[in-house]
Protein backbone atom coordinates (compact mmCIF):
# COMPACT_ATOMS: atom_id res chain seq x y z
CA UNK A 1 0.00 0.00 0.00
CA UNK A 2 2.87 2.14 -0.04
CA UNK A 3 1.66 4.02 3.33
CA UNK A 4 2.74 1.85 6.59
CA UNK A 5 0.43 3.78 8.83
CA UNK A 6 -2.72 3.47 6.52
CA UNK A 7 -2.22 -0.55 5.99
CA UNK A 8 -2.02 -0.51 9.69
CA UNK A 9 -5.00 1.70 10.65
CA UNK A 10 -6.70 -1.11 7.64
CA UNK A 11 -5.49 -3.86 9.28
CA UNK A 12 -6.72 -2.63 12.72
CA UNK A 13 -10.06 -1.79 11.32
CA UNK A 14 -10.81 -5.14 9.98
CA UNK A 15 -9.71 -7.04 12.67
CA UNK A 16 -11.67 -5.11 15.10
CA UNK A 17 -14.54 -5.89 12.51
CA UNK A 18 -13.86 -9.04 12.52
CA UNK A 19 -12.98 -9.80 16.11
CA UNK A 20 -16.73 -8.28 17.27
CA UNK A 21 -18.59 -9.72 14.27
CA UNK A 22 -17.20 -13.47 15.20
CA UNK A 23 -18.14 -12.47 19.44
CA UNK A 24 -21.48 -11.83 18.51
CA UNK A 25 -21.85 -14.59 16.37
CA UNK A 26 -20.06 -17.17 18.61
CA UNK A 27 -22.37 -15.66 21.39
CA UNK A 28 -25.05 -16.58 19.89
CA UNK A 29 -24.31 -19.71 18.69
CA UNK A 30 -23.29 -20.81 22.29
CA UNK A 31 -26.45 -19.30 23.09
CA UNK A 32 -28.92 -21.13 21.02
CA UNK A 33 -26.89 -24.32 21.27
CA UNK A 34 -27.49 -24.35 25.25
CA UNK A 35 -30.83 -23.66 24.53
CA UNK A 36 -31.35 -27.14 23.37
CA UNK A 37 -28.75 -28.64 25.52
CA UNK A 38 -31.09 -30.78 27.52
CA UNK A 39 -33.20 -32.30 24.45
CA UNK A 40 -29.53 -33.16 22.63
CA UNK A 41 -28.47 -34.77 26.65
CA UNK A 42 -31.80 -36.96 27.05
CA UNK A 43 -31.43 -38.17 23.14
CA UNK A 44 -34.72 -39.25 22.56
CA UNK A 45 -35.08 -40.08 18.93
CA UNK A 46 -38.64 -38.53 19.00
CA UNK A 47 -40.56 -36.02 21.46
CA UNK A 48 -44.45 -35.74 21.70
CA UNK A 49 -45.36 -32.11 22.87
CA UNK A 50 -48.33 -29.69 22.64
CA UNK A 51 -47.80 -27.76 19.51
CA UNK A 52 -48.08 -24.49 21.34
CA UNK A 53 -44.76 -25.69 23.05
CA UNK A 54 -41.63 -23.18 21.47
CA UNK A 55 -38.90 -24.38 24.02
CA UNK A 56 -37.85 -26.81 26.35
CA UNK A 57 -38.66 -24.96 29.53
CA UNK A 58 -41.64 -23.54 28.21
CA UNK A 59 -43.47 -26.83 28.32
CA UNK A 60 -47.13 -27.05 28.29
CA UNK A 61 -47.89 -31.14 30.37
CA UNK A 62 -49.60 -33.43 28.51
CA UNK A 63 -52.35 -35.72 29.71
CA UNK A 64 -51.78 -39.16 30.42
CA UNK A 65 -53.62 -41.09 27.34
CA UNK A 66 -50.37 -39.12 25.10
CA UNK A 67 -48.39 -41.60 26.54
CA UNK A 68 -50.91 -44.30 26.17
CA UNK A 69 -51.80 -43.39 22.70
CA UNK A 70 -47.98 -43.37 21.96
CA UNK A 71 -47.36 -46.79 23.53
CA UNK A 72 -50.01 -48.49 21.16
CA UNK A 73 -48.59 -46.95 17.77
CA UNK A 74 -47.60 -49.50 15.96
CA UNK A 75 -44.31 -48.26 14.59
CA UNK A 76 -43.22 -47.52 18.02
CA UNK A 77 -41.04 -49.58 20.17
CA UNK A 78 -41.32 -47.90 23.02
CA UNK A 79 -42.84 -44.84 24.47
CA UNK A 80 -41.52 -43.32 28.34
CA UNK A 81 -42.61 -39.95 29.87
CA UNK A 82 -40.05 -37.49 30.81
CA UNK A 83 -40.93 -34.70 33.38
CA UNK A 84 -39.25 -31.34 33.69
CA UNK A 85 -39.63 -28.77 36.42
CA UNK A 86 -37.70 -26.58 38.75
CA UNK A 87 -37.28 -25.60 42.16
CA UNK A 88 -35.24 -24.46 44.83
CA UNK A 89 -32.83 -26.43 46.50
CA UNK A 90 -31.58 -25.39 50.06
CA UNK A 91 -28.10 -26.35 50.76
CA UNK A 92 -26.24 -27.01 53.53
CA UNK A 93 -24.49 -24.28 54.10
CA UNK A 94 -28.39 -22.71 54.30
CA UNK A 95 -28.81 -21.11 50.72
CA UNK A 96 -30.73 -21.59 48.28
CA UNK A 97 -29.99 -22.71 44.63
CA UNK A 98 -32.52 -22.86 41.73
CA UNK A 99 -32.47 -26.10 40.45
CA UNK A 100 -33.52 -28.12 36.95
CA UNK A 101 -35.02 -31.40 37.94
CA UNK A 102 -35.51 -33.76 34.97
CA UNK A 103 -37.74 -37.45 36.20
CA UNK A 104 -37.37 -40.32 33.70
CA UNK A 105 -39.25 -43.01 33.48
CA UNK A 106 -39.51 -45.51 36.60
CA UNK A 107 -38.77 -48.57 35.04
CA UNK A 108 -36.95 -48.06 31.85
CA UNK A 109 -35.18 -44.69 33.22
CA UNK A 110 -35.17 -43.83 29.01
CA UNK A 111 -33.20 -40.44 28.89
CA UNK A 112 -31.01 -40.81 31.05
CA UNK A 113 -27.39 -39.59 31.12
CA UNK A 114 -24.03 -41.08 31.07
CA UNK A 115 -22.71 -41.24 34.88
CA UNK A 116 -19.26 -40.25 35.53
CA UNK A 117 -19.69 -41.67 39.28
CA UNK A 118 -22.00 -43.76 40.73
CA UNK A 119 -24.13 -46.30 39.14
CA UNK A 120 -27.89 -46.05 37.80
CA UNK A 121 -29.89 -48.18 39.86
CA UNK A 122 -28.61 -46.05 42.64
CA UNK A 123 -31.22 -43.88 41.62
CA UNK A 124 -34.20 -46.04 43.04
CA UNK A 125 -32.94 -46.18 46.20
CA UNK A 126 -34.51 -43.74 48.78
CA UNK A 127 -34.51 -39.87 48.35
CA UNK A 128 -31.90 -40.96 44.81
CA UNK A 129 -30.96 -38.05 42.52
CA UNK A 130 -28.23 -37.61 40.09
CA UNK A 131 -26.13 -34.49 39.32
CA UNK A 132 -25.10 -33.25 36.26
CA UNK A 133 -21.36 -32.61 36.19
CA UNK A 134 -21.80 -29.03 34.31
CA UNK A 135 -20.80 -25.50 34.46
CA UNK A 136 -23.32 -25.20 37.25
CA UNK A 137 -21.88 -27.86 39.18
CA UNK A 138 -20.13 -25.74 41.53
CA UNK A 139 -23.31 -24.39 42.54
CA UNK A 140 -24.55 -27.18 44.21
CA UNK A 141 -21.34 -26.65 46.33
CA UNK A 142 -19.39 -29.56 44.48
CA UNK A 143 -21.52 -32.83 45.39
CA UNK A 144 -20.05 -36.08 46.12
CA UNK A 145 -22.37 -39.01 46.25
CA UNK A 146 -23.58 -39.25 49.22
CA UNK A 147 -23.84 -35.49 49.69
CA UNK A 148 -27.66 -34.00 50.98
CA UNK A 149 -29.71 -31.33 50.69
CA UNK A 150 -33.25 -29.94 50.76
CA UNK A 151 -36.23 -29.93 48.18
CA UNK A 152 -39.59 -28.64 49.22
CA UNK A 153 -38.66 -30.29 52.82
CA UNK A 154 -37.87 -33.57 51.52
CA UNK A 155 -33.97 -34.87 51.46
CA UNK A 156 -31.87 -34.98 48.23
CA UNK A 157 -29.07 -37.67 48.28
CA UNK A 158 -26.94 -37.30 45.32
CA UNK A 159 -26.44 -41.25 44.39
CA UNK A 160 -24.23 -40.47 40.70
CA UNK A 161 -22.60 -38.22 38.91
CA UNK A 162 -23.55 -37.39 35.25
CA UNK A 163 -21.85 -36.32 32.12
CA UNK A 164 -22.98 -33.49 29.80
CA UNK A 165 -23.05 -33.03 26.29
CA UNK A 166 -22.98 -29.48 27.40
CA UNK A 167 -24.40 -27.26 29.90
CA UNK A 168 -27.67 -25.57 29.95
CA UNK A 169 -28.98 -22.17 29.45
CA UNK A 170 -30.25 -20.87 32.09
CA UNK A 171 -27.12 -21.10 34.64
CA UNK A 172 -28.80 -23.60 37.11
CA UNK A 173 -27.76 -27.47 38.10
CA UNK A 174 -29.54 -30.37 36.73
CA UNK A 175 -30.85 -33.06 38.83
CA UNK A 176 -32.00 -36.47 37.27
CA UNK A 177 -34.67 -38.64 39.46
CA UNK A 178 -37.22 -40.83 38.76
CA UNK A 179 -40.36 -39.53 37.73
CA UNK A 180 -42.64 -41.11 39.97
CA UNK A 181 -40.44 -39.04 42.38
CA UNK A 182 -39.78 -35.79 40.73
CA UNK A 183 -43.69 -34.93 40.37
CA UNK A 184 -43.54 -36.07 44.36
CA UNK A 185 -41.43 -33.60 45.19
CA UNK A 186 -42.17 -30.63 43.00
CA UNK A 187 -45.39 -29.01 43.06
CA UNK A 188 -47.66 -29.67 39.64
CA UNK A 189 -50.71 -28.60 37.89
CA UNK A 190 -53.13 -31.02 36.80
CA UNK A 191 -51.46 -33.00 34.05
CA UNK A 192 -47.61 -34.17 34.53
CA UNK A 193 -46.16 -35.35 31.87
CA UNK A 194 -43.67 -32.83 30.43
CA UNK A 195 -43.14 -34.75 27.14
CA UNK A 196 -43.45 -38.22 25.92
CA UNK A 197 -40.13 -39.84 24.33
CA UNK A 198 -40.72 -42.37 21.60
CA UNK A 199 -37.86 -44.77 19.96
CA UNK A 200 -39.34 -45.57 17.10
CA UNK A 201 -38.84 -49.54 15.60
CA UNK A 202 -37.65 -47.96 12.93
CA UNK A 203 -36.42 -44.05 11.43
CA UNK A 204 -38.74 -45.18 8.33
CA UNK A 205 -41.40 -45.07 11.30
CA UNK A 206 -41.19 -41.51 12.31
CA UNK A 207 -43.25 -40.02 9.62
CA UNK A 208 -46.28 -42.39 10.58
CA UNK A 209 -45.80 -41.86 13.89
CA UNK A 210 -45.69 -37.92 13.85
CA UNK A 211 -48.65 -38.41 11.01
CA UNK A 212 -50.40 -40.72 13.81
CA UNK A 213 -49.63 -38.12 16.87
CA UNK A 214 -50.53 -35.02 14.58
CA UNK A 215 -54.41 -36.63 14.64
CA UNK A 216 -54.46 -36.23 18.74
CA UNK A 217 -53.83 -32.57 18.16
CA UNK A 218 -50.41 -32.67 19.25
CA UNK A 219 -46.81 -32.87 17.85
CA UNK A 220 -44.27 -35.56 17.21
CA UNK A 221 -40.89 -34.04 16.71
CA UNK A 222 -37.66 -35.74 15.85
CA UNK A 223 -34.94 -34.42 18.03
CA UNK A 224 -32.99 -32.13 15.05
CA UNK A 225 -36.63 -30.66 14.35
CA UNK A 226 -37.39 -30.20 18.39
CA UNK A 227 -33.74 -28.40 18.65
CA UNK A 228 -34.64 -26.08 15.21
CA UNK A 229 -38.02 -25.20 16.71
CA UNK A 230 -36.12 -24.00 20.35
CA UNK A 231 -33.03 -22.19 17.71
CA UNK A 232 -36.04 -20.80 15.53
CA UNK A 233 -37.85 -19.51 19.23
CA UNK A 234 -34.67 -17.87 20.73
CA UNK A 235 -33.86 -16.42 17.21
CA UNK A 236 -37.23 -14.56 16.16
CA UNK A 237 -39.61 -14.94 18.96
CA UNK A 238 -37.03 -12.68 22.00
CA UNK A 239 -34.97 -10.19 21.40
CA UNK A 240 -31.84 -12.34 21.86
CA UNK A 241 -32.01 -13.30 17.57
CA UNK A 242 -32.26 -9.33 16.83
CA UNK A 243 -30.37 -7.69 19.43
CA UNK A 244 -27.28 -9.92 17.91
CA UNK A 245 -28.17 -9.57 14.39
CA UNK A 246 -27.86 -5.57 14.97
CA UNK A 247 -24.55 -5.85 16.96
CA UNK A 248 -23.08 -8.23 14.11
CA UNK A 249 -24.93 -5.86 12.00
CA UNK A 250 -22.90 -2.34 13.67
CA UNK A 251 -19.43 -4.53 13.63
CA UNK A 252 -19.68 -5.37 9.87
CA UNK A 253 -20.76 -1.09 9.33
CA UNK A 254 -17.67 -0.32 11.40
CA UNK A 255 -15.40 -2.71 9.44
CA UNK A 256 -17.12 -1.28 6.77
CA UNK A 257 -16.83 2.47 7.52
CA UNK A 258 -13.02 1.61 8.23
CA UNK A 259 -11.75 -0.52 5.49
CA UNK A 260 -13.35 2.04 2.74
CA UNK A 261 -12.71 5.16 4.28
CA UNK A 262 -9.08 4.19 4.46
CA UNK A 263 -8.73 2.89 1.49
CA UNK A 264 -10.63 5.69 0.03
CA UNK A 265 -7.81 7.94 1.57
CA UNK A 266 -4.78 6.18 0.22
CA UNK A 267 -6.39 6.21 -3.28
CA UNK A 268 -6.63 9.72 -2.85
CA UNK A 269 -3.46 9.97 -1.72
CA UNK A 270 -1.52 8.09 -4.54
CA UNK A 271 -3.53 9.64 -7.51
CA UNK A 272 -0.57 10.84 -9.06
CA UNK A 273 1.27 7.05 -8.83
CA UNK A 274 -1.80 5.84 -10.10
CA UNK A 275 -2.09 8.41 -13.16
CA UNK A 276 1.84 7.72 -13.28
CA UNK A 277 0.94 3.83 -13.95
CA UNK A 278 -2.18 4.73 -16.11
CA UNK A 279 0.01 6.70 -18.56
CA UNK A 280 2.96 4.33 -18.66
CA UNK A 281 0.68 1.68 -19.84
CA UNK A 282 -0.92 0.08 -17.49
CA UNK A 283 -4.35 -1.47 -18.59
CA UNK A 284 -7.58 -0.84 -16.50
CA UNK A 285 -7.28 -4.60 -15.62
CA UNK A 286 -4.23 -4.78 -13.85
CA UNK A 287 -4.90 -1.37 -12.20
CA UNK A 288 -8.30 -3.15 -11.08
CA UNK A 289 -6.51 -6.53 -9.86
CA UNK A 290 -4.01 -4.11 -7.71
CA UNK A 291 -6.49 -2.58 -6.03
CA UNK A 292 -8.43 -5.35 -5.36
CA UNK A 293 -5.36 -7.18 -4.24
CA UNK A 294 -4.59 -4.82 -2.00
CA UNK A 295 -7.67 -4.42 -0.09
CA UNK A 296 -8.44 -8.44 -0.41
CA UNK A 297 -5.07 -9.47 0.97
CA UNK A 298 -5.01 -6.75 3.85
CA UNK A 299 -8.93 -7.55 4.56
CA UNK A 300 -7.98 -11.47 4.47
CA UNK A 301 -4.94 -10.54 7.37
CA UNK A 302 -7.69 -8.60 8.97
CA UNK A 303 -9.77 -11.99 8.99
CA UNK A 304 -7.40 -14.46 10.12
CA UNK A 305 -6.19 -11.71 12.99
CA UNK A 306 -9.82 -11.10 14.60
CA UNK A 307 -10.82 -14.95 13.86
CA UNK A 308 -7.78 -15.56 16.38
CA UNK A 309 -8.01 -12.88 18.59
CA UNK A 310 -12.14 -13.82 18.64
CA UNK A 311 -10.86 -17.59 19.55
CA UNK A 312 -8.38 -16.58 21.96
CA UNK A 313 -10.76 -14.63 23.91
CA UNK A 314 -13.35 -17.22 24.27
CA UNK A 315 -10.82 -20.00 24.85
CA UNK A 316 -9.67 -17.78 27.68
CA UNK A 317 -13.21 -16.97 28.99
CA UNK A 318 -14.10 -20.54 28.64
CA UNK A 319 -11.34 -21.67 30.99
CA UNK A 320 -12.19 -18.83 33.42
CA UNK A 321 -16.16 -18.82 33.11
CA UNK A 322 -17.77 -21.97 32.94
CA UNK A 323 -20.86 -20.38 32.06
CA UNK A 324 -19.84 -18.66 29.07
CA UNK A 325 -21.91 -19.47 26.35
CA UNK A 326 -19.78 -18.48 22.84
CA UNK A 327 -18.60 -21.15 20.38
CA UNK A 328 -16.65 -20.59 16.96
CA UNK A 329 -17.94 -23.17 14.65
CA UNK A 330 -16.82 -22.99 11.38
CA UNK A 331 -20.67 -21.71 9.86
CA UNK A 332 -19.79 -18.35 11.67
CA UNK A 333 -16.31 -18.90 10.81
CA UNK A 334 -17.69 -18.55 6.93
CA UNK A 335 -20.28 -15.92 7.58
CA UNK A 336 -17.56 -13.37 9.27
CA UNK A 337 -15.43 -14.72 6.24
CA UNK A 338 -18.35 -13.66 3.62
CA UNK A 339 -18.66 -10.48 5.61
CA UNK A 340 -14.91 -10.07 5.23
CA UNK A 341 -14.74 -10.57 1.55
CA UNK A 342 -17.96 -7.95 1.06
CA UNK A 343 -15.75 -5.40 2.94
CA UNK A 344 -12.93 -6.13 0.63
CA UNK A 345 -15.41 -5.73 -2.76
CA UNK A 346 -16.49 -2.80 -1.28
CA UNK A 347 -13.60 -1.07 -0.36
CA UNK A 348 -11.96 -2.18 -4.08
CA UNK A 349 -14.92 -0.62 -5.24
CA UNK A 350 -14.32 2.50 -4.10
CA UNK A 351 -10.90 2.23 -4.68
CA UNK A 352 -11.09 1.37 -8.37
CA UNK A 353 -13.98 4.11 -9.25
CA UNK A 354 -11.72 6.51 -8.28
CA UNK A 355 -8.65 4.93 -9.99
CA UNK A 356 -10.34 4.20 -13.07
CA UNK A 357 -11.63 7.93 -13.33
CA UNK A 358 -8.10 9.22 -12.75
CA UNK A 359 -6.93 11.22 -15.85
CA UNK A 360 -3.06 10.78 -16.68
CA UNK A 361 -3.17 13.49 -18.70
CA UNK A 362 -3.23 15.61 -15.14
CA UNK A 363 0.07 14.38 -14.20
CA UNK A 364 1.93 16.15 -16.78
CA UNK A 365 0.73 19.35 -15.40
CA UNK A 366 3.11 18.35 -12.16
CA UNK B 1 16.07 10.34 -45.82
CA UNK B 2 14.54 9.85 -41.94
CA UNK B 3 11.91 7.78 -41.15
CA UNK B 4 9.01 9.19 -39.63
CA UNK B 5 8.52 8.46 -35.76
CA UNK B 6 5.15 9.99 -34.77
CA UNK B 7 3.05 12.49 -36.71
CA UNK B 8 0.18 15.00 -36.38
CA UNK B 9 -2.34 16.20 -38.57
CA UNK B 10 -4.85 19.02 -38.32
CA UNK B 11 -4.88 18.36 -34.56
CA UNK B 12 -7.53 19.94 -32.88
CA UNK B 13 -8.13 19.99 -28.81
CA UNK B 14 -10.80 22.37 -27.29
CA UNK B 15 -12.54 22.30 -23.52
CA UNK B 16 -15.85 23.95 -23.00
CA UNK B 17 -18.59 24.01 -25.16
CA UNK B 18 -20.32 27.31 -27.16
CA UNK B 19 -19.40 30.27 -25.69
CA UNK B 20 -17.11 28.91 -23.06
CA UNK B 21 -15.16 26.74 -25.86
CA UNK B 22 -11.74 27.52 -25.74
CA UNK B 23 -8.65 25.58 -27.87
CA UNK B 24 -6.08 23.88 -25.72
CA UNK B 25 -4.44 23.01 -29.36
CA UNK B 26 -5.32 24.30 -33.29
CA UNK B 27 -4.53 22.98 -36.00
CA UNK B 28 -1.39 21.11 -35.68
CA UNK B 29 0.63 19.58 -37.98
CA UNK B 30 3.67 18.15 -37.54
CA UNK B 31 6.59 15.16 -38.28
CA UNK B 32 9.03 13.95 -35.82
CA UNK B 33 12.02 11.39 -36.71
CA UNK B 34 13.97 9.06 -35.79
CA UNK B 35 17.15 10.39 -34.69
CA UNK B 36 15.72 12.98 -33.71
CA UNK B 37 15.61 15.36 -30.97
CA UNK B 38 12.60 17.74 -30.45
CA UNK B 39 11.54 19.83 -28.46
CA UNK B 40 8.59 21.75 -28.28
CA UNK B 41 8.73 24.94 -26.27
CA UNK B 42 6.22 28.01 -25.67
CA UNK B 43 5.05 30.11 -22.63
CA UNK B 44 2.75 28.14 -19.94
CA UNK B 45 -0.77 27.63 -21.34
CA UNK B 46 0.67 27.48 -24.63
CA UNK B 47 -0.52 23.72 -25.21
CA UNK B 48 2.52 22.08 -25.29
CA UNK B 49 1.45 19.55 -22.49
CA UNK B 50 -1.77 18.98 -24.13
CA UNK B 51 -0.14 18.30 -27.59
CA UNK B 52 1.65 15.87 -25.58
CA UNK B 53 -0.59 13.96 -23.94
CA UNK B 54 -2.70 13.35 -27.28
CA UNK B 55 0.81 11.93 -28.69
CA UNK B 56 0.78 9.94 -26.34
CA UNK B 57 -2.32 8.22 -26.33
CA UNK B 58 -3.22 9.78 -23.17
CA UNK B 59 -5.78 12.42 -24.31
CA UNK B 60 -7.78 12.15 -27.28
CA UNK B 61 -8.26 14.93 -29.64
CA UNK B 62 -11.43 16.24 -30.70
CA UNK B 63 -10.28 16.66 -34.37
CA UNK B 64 -7.19 15.86 -36.78
CA UNK B 65 -5.13 12.47 -36.32
CA UNK B 66 -1.74 11.17 -34.52
CA UNK B 67 -0.52 8.86 -37.06
CA UNK B 68 2.05 5.79 -35.77
CA UNK B 69 3.43 3.70 -38.66
CA UNK B 70 0.38 5.48 -40.90
CA UNK B 71 -2.11 4.35 -38.69
CA UNK B 72 -4.28 6.80 -36.46
CA UNK B 73 -3.54 5.78 -32.47
CA UNK B 74 -6.59 7.18 -31.70
CA UNK B 75 -8.95 4.17 -34.19
CA UNK B 76 -7.31 2.23 -31.67
CA UNK B 77 -9.29 0.36 -28.17
CA UNK B 78 -7.89 1.67 -24.89
CA UNK B 79 -6.04 -1.44 -24.03
CA UNK B 80 -4.27 -0.95 -27.41
CA UNK B 81 -3.16 2.62 -26.45
CA UNK B 82 -2.14 1.34 -23.14
CA UNK B 83 -0.17 -1.19 -24.93
CA UNK B 84 1.31 1.15 -27.49
CA UNK B 85 2.58 3.47 -24.28
CA UNK B 86 3.61 0.40 -22.52
CA UNK B 87 5.52 -1.22 -25.33
CA UNK B 88 6.51 2.13 -28.22
CA UNK B 89 6.54 5.01 -25.63
CA UNK B 90 8.85 6.14 -22.78
CA UNK B 91 7.68 8.97 -20.14
CA UNK B 92 9.95 11.07 -18.04
CA UNK B 93 7.28 12.89 -15.87
CA UNK B 94 8.44 16.35 -14.89
CA UNK B 95 8.15 15.21 -11.09
CA UNK B 96 9.54 12.20 -12.12
CA UNK B 97 6.80 10.19 -10.45
CA UNK B 98 8.67 7.81 -9.10
CA UNK B 99 7.37 5.25 -6.31
CA UNK B 100 9.16 6.44 -2.93
CA UNK B 101 8.62 2.79 -1.08
CA UNK B 102 9.97 0.72 -3.65
CA UNK B 103 14.19 0.73 -4.68
CA UNK B 104 15.26 2.41 -7.63
CA UNK B 105 16.06 -1.02 -9.23
CA UNK B 106 12.25 -1.55 -8.47
CA UNK B 107 10.94 1.75 -9.98
CA UNK B 108 12.75 1.11 -13.01
CA UNK B 109 11.74 -2.37 -13.58
CA UNK B 110 7.52 -0.87 -13.46
CA UNK B 111 6.85 -1.21 -17.24
CA UNK B 112 8.25 -4.90 -17.34
CA UNK B 113 6.42 -6.00 -14.92
CA UNK B 114 3.26 -4.66 -16.09
CA UNK B 115 4.26 -6.28 -19.36
CA UNK B 116 3.90 -9.09 -16.81
CA UNK B 117 7.74 -10.03 -17.03
CA UNK B 118 9.24 -12.41 -14.27
CA UNK B 119 9.97 -10.69 -11.34
CA UNK B 120 13.99 -11.53 -11.05
CA UNK B 121 14.57 -10.79 -15.01
CA UNK B 122 12.46 -7.61 -14.82
CA UNK B 123 14.88 -6.67 -11.84
CA UNK B 124 17.97 -7.36 -13.51
CA UNK B 125 16.74 -5.79 -16.63
CA UNK B 126 16.61 -2.74 -14.66
CA UNK B 127 19.67 -3.11 -13.63
CA UNK B 128 21.20 -3.06 -17.04
CA UNK B 129 19.37 0.18 -17.50
CA UNK B 130 20.22 1.70 -14.63
CA UNK B 131 23.85 1.38 -15.12
CA UNK B 132 23.44 3.07 -18.40
CA UNK B 133 22.14 5.85 -16.51
CA UNK B 134 25.27 5.47 -14.44
CA UNK B 135 23.07 4.58 -11.70
CA UNK B 136 24.60 0.69 -11.00
CA UNK B 137 26.04 1.31 -7.48
CA UNK B 138 22.07 2.94 -6.29
CA UNK B 139 19.91 -0.07 -7.74
CA UNK B 140 19.08 -0.81 -3.91
CA UNK B 141 18.43 2.73 -2.57
CA UNK B 142 14.94 4.51 -2.62
CA UNK B 143 14.26 7.57 -4.37
CA UNK B 144 14.45 9.90 -1.13
CA UNK B 145 18.04 8.63 -0.90
CA UNK B 146 18.76 9.89 -4.62
CA UNK B 147 19.60 13.77 -5.72
CA UNK B 148 17.24 15.34 -7.93
CA UNK B 149 19.78 14.39 -10.78
CA UNK B 150 19.75 10.76 -10.18
CA UNK B 151 16.21 10.47 -9.29
CA UNK B 152 15.82 11.81 -13.17
CA UNK B 153 18.05 9.17 -14.39
CA UNK B 154 16.23 7.00 -12.57
CA UNK B 155 13.31 7.67 -14.49
CA UNK B 156 15.09 8.04 -17.99
CA UNK B 157 15.63 4.52 -17.17
CA UNK B 158 12.66 3.35 -15.96
CA UNK B 159 11.56 5.08 -19.79
CA UNK B 160 13.92 3.29 -21.67
CA UNK B 161 13.37 -0.38 -20.15
CA UNK B 162 11.09 -1.61 -22.27
CA UNK B 163 13.15 -0.20 -25.18
CA UNK B 164 10.36 2.35 -26.82
CA UNK B 165 10.62 4.12 -29.63
CA UNK B 166 9.46 7.01 -28.46
CA UNK B 167 10.80 8.97 -25.46
CA UNK B 168 8.91 11.72 -23.91
CA UNK B 169 10.05 14.27 -21.16
CA UNK B 170 7.98 16.64 -19.81
CA UNK B 171 10.11 19.81 -18.27
CA UNK B 172 13.25 17.76 -17.63
CA UNK B 173 15.15 20.63 -16.51
CA UNK B 174 12.42 22.12 -14.68
CA UNK B 175 13.15 20.83 -10.88
CA UNK B 176 17.25 20.61 -11.52
CA UNK B 177 19.97 23.25 -11.35
CA UNK B 178 21.72 24.70 -14.87
CA UNK B 179 24.47 22.31 -14.44
CA UNK B 180 22.55 19.44 -14.04
CA UNK B 181 19.60 20.20 -15.99
CA UNK B 182 22.65 21.06 -18.99
CA UNK B 183 24.34 17.13 -18.11
CA UNK B 184 20.97 15.19 -18.32
CA UNK B 185 19.99 16.48 -22.01
CA UNK B 186 23.91 16.05 -22.61
CA UNK B 187 23.55 12.49 -21.80
CA UNK B 188 20.15 12.03 -23.36
CA UNK B 189 21.76 13.41 -26.47
CA UNK B 190 24.51 11.09 -26.28
CA UNK B 191 23.58 8.10 -25.04
CA UNK B 192 20.03 8.07 -25.54
CA UNK B 193 19.29 9.30 -28.39
CA UNK B 194 19.87 6.47 -31.72
CA UNK B 195 18.72 6.77 -35.24
CA UNK B 196 16.09 3.57 -33.60
CA UNK B 197 14.14 6.37 -31.63
CA UNK B 198 12.74 9.84 -31.58
CA UNK B 199 12.97 12.00 -28.68
CA UNK B 200 10.09 14.91 -27.81
CA UNK B 201 10.88 17.41 -25.06
CA UNK B 202 8.60 19.22 -24.02
CA UNK B 203 10.59 22.27 -21.89
CA UNK B 204 10.75 25.96 -21.89
CA UNK B 205 14.60 26.46 -20.65
CA UNK B 206 16.19 27.68 -23.34
CA UNK B 207 19.49 27.35 -22.44
CA UNK B 208 18.58 23.82 -23.56
CA UNK B 209 17.53 24.50 -27.09
CA UNK B 210 21.15 24.62 -28.48
CA UNK B 211 20.89 20.63 -28.11
CA UNK B 212 17.63 20.24 -29.92
CA UNK B 213 17.77 18.85 -33.66
CA UNK B 214 14.37 20.68 -34.31
CA UNK B 215 12.39 22.89 -32.21
CA UNK B 216 8.53 23.26 -32.57
CA UNK B 217 7.56 26.89 -31.41
CA UNK B 218 3.97 26.73 -29.90
CA UNK B 219 1.50 29.55 -28.56
CA UNK B 220 -2.19 29.87 -28.08
CA UNK B 221 -2.19 25.87 -29.32
CA UNK B 222 -0.71 26.71 -32.61
CA UNK B 223 2.55 25.93 -34.09
CA UNK B 224 3.84 29.44 -34.76
CA UNK B 225 7.20 27.74 -36.30
CA UNK B 226 9.49 24.84 -36.44
CA UNK B 227 13.23 25.19 -36.54
CA UNK B 228 15.13 22.00 -37.85
CA UNK B 229 18.65 22.19 -37.67
CA UNK B 230 19.16 19.74 -40.33
CA UNK B 231 17.58 18.85 -43.80
CA UNK B 232 14.67 15.70 -43.76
Amino acid sequence: MNDRGKFFGLLMGVTFSVFLMTMMMSMFSGIISRASATIDNVGAKVWVLDPAVNNLQGGIPLPDYVLDYAKSLNGVAHAEPIYFGSALAKLHNGTYQAISVIGLDDSTLFGRPALIEGKIEDLFAENGFIVVKDAEFEKLGNPKIGSEFELNDFRVKIVGIADAKQSGLFGIPTLYTTYKRAITYIPTTRFRLSYVLIEPKADSEIPMIKAQIKKLGYEALTREEFIAKVSAFYKFKTGLGINIFLMTVISFIVGLSIAGQTFYTFIVENMEKFGALKAIGAKKRQLVLMVTTQATLTCILGYGLGVGLASSSIFIARANMPDYAARVIFFNLGLSFLLVLIIAAFSSFIGIRKVLKIQPFEIFRG
Amino acid sequence: MKKVAIAGLHIDKWFGENENKTYAVRDVNFEAFFGELLFIVGPSGSGKTTLLSILSGILKPDRGQVLVDNTDIWQWSQDALAEFRLNRIGFVFQDYHLFPKLTAAENVAIPLILKNKDWDEAIASAKEYLDIVGLKNKSELSPSKLSGGEQQRVAIARAMVSRPEILIFDEPTASLDGETGKRIIEFVKNEILSEHTCIIIVTHDNRIYSYADGIMHMEDGKIQRMEKSYAQ
